[in-house]
């Protein structure tokens, strides 16, 4: 297989969506780049990788960067590059992609604070995951994970905001603590009156280490950390891990345990869009809808507890398949809170769809356009409501998705109304996916074993979560090494977005910034991992 | 417009008090856990929720208290905007080393006499994430803690029950001193 326009041939990983492997070049690594650019296609995710090598027998548990990996989407699928690294002047070096794509900045800037790698030719290298918690000369993942170093944490770095200087500008700081109930995050504004000129975002608060944590898990218990990368989307990413593991070794879950993850999949997504349609409603001083639909959320909440015997759903996703199998009773639950939960949000949907107040705060408001959000690679929800038209779902529907067609919810006015219009359009169809997937649910075993392999392998996973694709790549050792996780990285939407929020409240007023913030409702766990 | 948002509103009900969905039992033990807190406090209790690192799952079921069926605020506990008005710190995450200074200011801006309760498996001892470069653990690491939640994450009644039980051992302990 290979990227449009680009002479390269890819292997194909075992996995249910189409992703492709290669080995690549510094020219092939900078060419791909543009190939992909040119064919309208998207970077996915950039981190630093292992050594591995699928071919060889051995690979010892190195303490060097083996290789930069960069994973592009295009119409046909990912693409999953490993680019050797070169030694230059003591360092170890690649050549920058933020140049052809901006999202790349942040990720070239956490593979340098971790494991030291050095994008060539980048504008802003200024550390993003370490504030001095760690020395600089020390490198997280390349450490051997059974001799871990105590690291004395350096004093807290001051960081380099940049300034607006003009007649009138000031500047308010904001977080890491939030005045609300949310994660940490630090967030600059530079403001003229009420009116915001320039946002600067700082991250990394939550940054605890969960890569090289992974190194130290047993590959078949790794799950349940990948499961909590970003609690509200927990289903989505332990899928993804188990997806990535599943691939490595060439197992093929059997079909009922594929259509429950999909079911729980669905589940997740309808409960995070009914707290944020909630949640948006409340910010825009509607506290009517924050009452509305958190009870509905409850409601679900229970349903879930009832059924999968979390709330949330933690730790049902396991390598294989999942561990819970509705009854025949459960399932008739399932489909009842769906019947009934419809009604209401429709309801809901009228109340708020004739709000004048609640549209007024709504419409225009955090607007990014279709053309920015191409280029600045806006993906997920929120890039579905800026017109870009991918959902893993539909593109490459793998098992059930492909015996259940998903009608994709896009927008094109890219605003907070727009935001939540797609939340909407989304509850609605994923109700009928979950009542259509609890009708058909095939019968059978609910997991199957995974047996991990002789040789070191290469595996990766791919769904789209709520918030958008969730990306896992996954190295593991040989039996000799007894089959250790090498590398896992664990890829956020929230990388790509987070960004696109400093464009989208330019030019909008100070006291919008919790809606539009909330419209697109980050991950900071996911992407300071 | 109105009228749709008042039906709706009539046709829902108080959840607080009828919660036909919860069962019996829960909803018992919601509305004892309530006026014990009216009886303890006889005013309100303000909270300053810090995410220390969490994965943010605790942070989901913390703001589930706030729905009609805990409501939290219907018993004069609310969240604050900063820890200069809090009473109590409610802290969820391994802390994160990132996090540290933060957390720390935060205690300290908190005036006496301060309550903290560490919610979440991660806040009581590490929980996966554990100590590492990265990570100092659990919440009692870095400030000093009065209960602990632990859950995974402890869903929104555990959640009231830590409140609770911090607030009620203050309150005893400021009583044998004062005898």
């Amino acid at each position: 297989m290979q990227i449009p326009g680009l002479e390269l041939e890819f292997d194909a990983l075992p996995a249910p969506v189409p992703i492709w492997h290669a080995q690549v070049t510094p020219q092939h690594w900078q060419s791909a780049a543009t190939a992909v650019h040119a064919a309208g296609g998207r970077l996915l995710a950039l981190w630093a990788g292992s050594s591995i090598d699928p071919s060889g027998t051995d690979t010892s548990l190195a303490p060097v960067p083996a290789c930069m990996c960069a994973a592009y989407v295009v119409l046909e699928g990912a693409f999953w590059l490993s680019l050797p690294l070169l030694k230059k002047e003591g360092r170890w070096v690649y050549p920058d992609l933020s140049a052809v794509f901006l999202s790349a900045t942040r990720m070239q800037r956490a593979a340098a604070d971790l494991s030291g790698v050095q994008a060539q030719g980048a504008q802003d290298v200024r550390p993003w995951l370490n504030h001095g918690a760690w020395p600089v000369d020390h490198y997280p993942l390349q450490q051997h994970p059974d001799g871990l170093a105590v690291v004395a944490p350096t004093e807290l770095q001051n960081y380099p905001f940049v300034h607006v200087d003009g007649d009138g500008v000031h500047e308010i700081a904001v977080g890491p603590v939030h005045a609300g109930v949310i994660e940490p995050g630090h967030f600059r504004f530079s403001v003229v009156g009420e009116k915001v000129l320039r946002l600067e975002q700082r991250l990394g608060y939550t940054h605890k280490g969960i890569e090289q944590r992974m190194t130290q898990l047993p590959a078949m218990e790794a799950h349940r950390l990948a499961g909590r990368v970003s609690g509200d989307s927990t289903v989505a990413y332990a899928w993804a891990y188990c997806m990535a593991l599943e691939s490595a070794t060439h197992t093929v879950i059997p079909p009922r345990a594929a259509w429950l993850r999909a079911l729980m999949l669905e589940r997740e997504r309808v409960a995070n869009h009914l707290g944020d349609l909630g949640a948006l409603g409340n910010d825009a001083a509607f506290a009517f809808g924050l009452a509305q639909f958190s009870r509905l959320r409850e409601n679900w909440l229970r349903g879930s507890q009832a059924v999968f015997g979390h709330r949330l759903m933690m730790d049902c996703v396991r390598p294989g398949g999942v561990s819970v199998d509705p009854d025949r009773a459960q399932s008739n639950l399932l489909i009842d809170q769906c019947d009934s939960l419809e009604k209401e949000v429709h309801t809901l949907f009228d109340i708020y769809e004739s709000h004048a107040g609640l549209q007024d705060r709504f419409v225009t408001t955090g607007r990014v356009l279709p053309e920015l959000a191409s280029r600045l690679g806006l993906t997920g929800l929120a890039g579905r409501a800026s017109s870009q038209t991918w959902d893993l779902r539909c593109d490459h529907p793998f098992v059930p998705y492909s015996d259940l067609p998903v009608a994709m919810a896009t927008h094109h006015n890219g605003d907070v109304a727009a935001r939540v219009a797609v939340r909407f359009d989304e509850v609605f169809e994923s109700l009928r996916l979950i009542r259509r997937m609890l009708g058909d649910l095939p019968a059978g075993d609910i997991v199957c074993p995974v047996v991990l392999t002789q040789q070191a392998a290469r595996g990766a996973g791919w769904v789209e979560g709520w918030r958008g694709e969730v990306f896992v790549a996954l190295e593991l050792a040989g039996a000799n090494l007894a089959n250790r996780i090498e590398r896992c990285h664990l890829h956020d939407p929230s990388w790509q977005n987070w960004p696109v929020l400093e464009h989208a409240i330019m030019g909008n007023i100070v006291a919008d910034f919790p809606l539009i913030n909330k419209s697109f409702n980050l991950s900071y766990s996911g992407q300071d991992l | 417009m109105i009228w749709k948002a008042v039906k709706q509103i009539v046709r829902t009900g108080i959840c607080t008090e009828a919660a036909p969905d919860i069962g019996d039992a829960a909803q018992a033990e919601v509305a004892r856990i309530q006026a014990e807190l009216l009886g303890i406090l006889g005013q309100a209790l303000s909270i300053r929720e810090v995410d220390a690192g969490s994965c943010n799952g605790c942070e989901l079921e913390i703001n589930a208290l706030g729905n009609p069926y805990y409501n939290l605020e219907g018993l004069g506990i609310r969240f604050v905007a900063s820890p200069r008005h809090a009473d109590l710190l409610l802290v969820t995450g391994p802390v994160s080393r990132n996090m540290e200074t933060a957390l720390k200011r935060t205690y300290d801006a908190t005036p006496e006499p301060k309550l903290v309760v560490a919610v979440g498996d991660c806040g009581c001892d590490g929980g996966i994430f554990g100590e590492s470069y990265a990570s100092c653990g659990r919440v009692a690491n870095v400030i000093p803690v009065d209960e602990v939640v632990p859950g995974c994450p402890p869903p929104p009644l555990a959640i009231l029950r830590g409140i609770l039980k911090a607030v009620r051992r203050r309150i005893a302990e400021s009583a044998n001193a004062h005898k």
